[in-house]
């Protein structure tokens, strides 16, 4: 097995995580895009460990899945709130700091 | 090595495809499924790669707990649970001029970096045992410094979404 049809596997799946940040607007649809990004950063990690034969790939993306956890966690209380206060998860309706 | 080299491109049509689902689809309940195929597929990967505990672990995390949060997430918004337009904003075309170079040019750096690099034939499955030694070895700080990092968070969800 090639190391770059993980990297590429990885770099297709960061892209279209990227797209959905972008171009969605509801919020918790921005959320899902952002685990497909940390989700493409940990298939990168692990075939980086596998290349060089050691754990160390794996111990980052176990962290990184940790902290993807406690994003998750702190964000839909985020979004929870501004649906409590707006009564919309709109983010295109969410520019109270727009200059 | 032919049937892994199978088994990848199958696993990855299947995550190409649901990924792109996720951020295309207009039902947001049928993007939460989509994204169970994706991590699934994620943990398919790292089973190819001989990590089965980070497979495990991705299982465990994001199919058993991540996945529901989202799911309460969708329900406590009262998000449109049908069929609805109104899921995308007005800068898709931007957004996906953005994400094409961004592919484009990763996948250009890769094809040039590692062209012909190939994963050593014979890499013997990392142990859980080993994983675990790295990590309250070497790695002991950073996890400690993740188990407060949780802690904030759980305190800091419950801070935020509490009705007071």
């Amino acid at each position: 097995m090639y190391l770059n049809q993980f990297l590429l596997l990885a770099a297709f799946l960061f892209s279209v995580g990227v797209y959905g940040v972008l171009a969605r607007k509801n919020g918790v649809l921005v959320l899902m895009s952002i685990e497909l990004i940390l989700n493409a950063v940990n298939i990168n990690l692990v075939a980086f460990g596998a290349f060089h034969d050691t754990v160390a790939g794996q111990v980052f993306a176990l962290f990184v899945i940790a902290v993807a956890a406690a994003e998750v966690g702190v964000g839909l209380a985020i979004v929870l709130l501004i649906y409590r206060n707006r009564h919309s998860i709109d983010l295109s309706e969410v520019d109270l700091m727009k200059g | 090595m032919v049937a892994q080299n199978l088994i990848f491109g199958v696993i990855a049509v299947a995550m190409g495809i649901a990924a792109i689902r996720v951020v295309t689809t207009q039902n947001i309940v049928h993007a939460a499924l989509y994204l169970v195929v994706v991590l699934a597929g994620v943990a398919a990967v790292y089973i190819l790669l001989a990590a089965e505990f980070t497979a495990v672990v991705q299982i465990l995390v994001y199919v058993g707990a991540i996945l529901v949060l989202f799911l309460f997430g969708i329900m406590l918004t009262r998000a449109p649970i049908g069929r609805t337009s109104d899921l995308d904003n007005d800068q898709r075309w931007l957004a996906l001029a953005v994400s094409l170079l961004l592919l484009g040019v990763l996948a250009g750096v890769l094809a040039d970096a590692f062209d012909d690099t190939k994963l050593p034939a014979d890499a013997a499955v990392q142990r859980s045992g080993e994983v675990g030694t790295s990590i309250f070895q070497v790695y002991v700080v950073p996890f400690e410094v993740i188990s407060v990092l949780l802690l904030a968070a759980l305190v800091g969800a419950v801070v935020i979404a509490r009705r007071d």
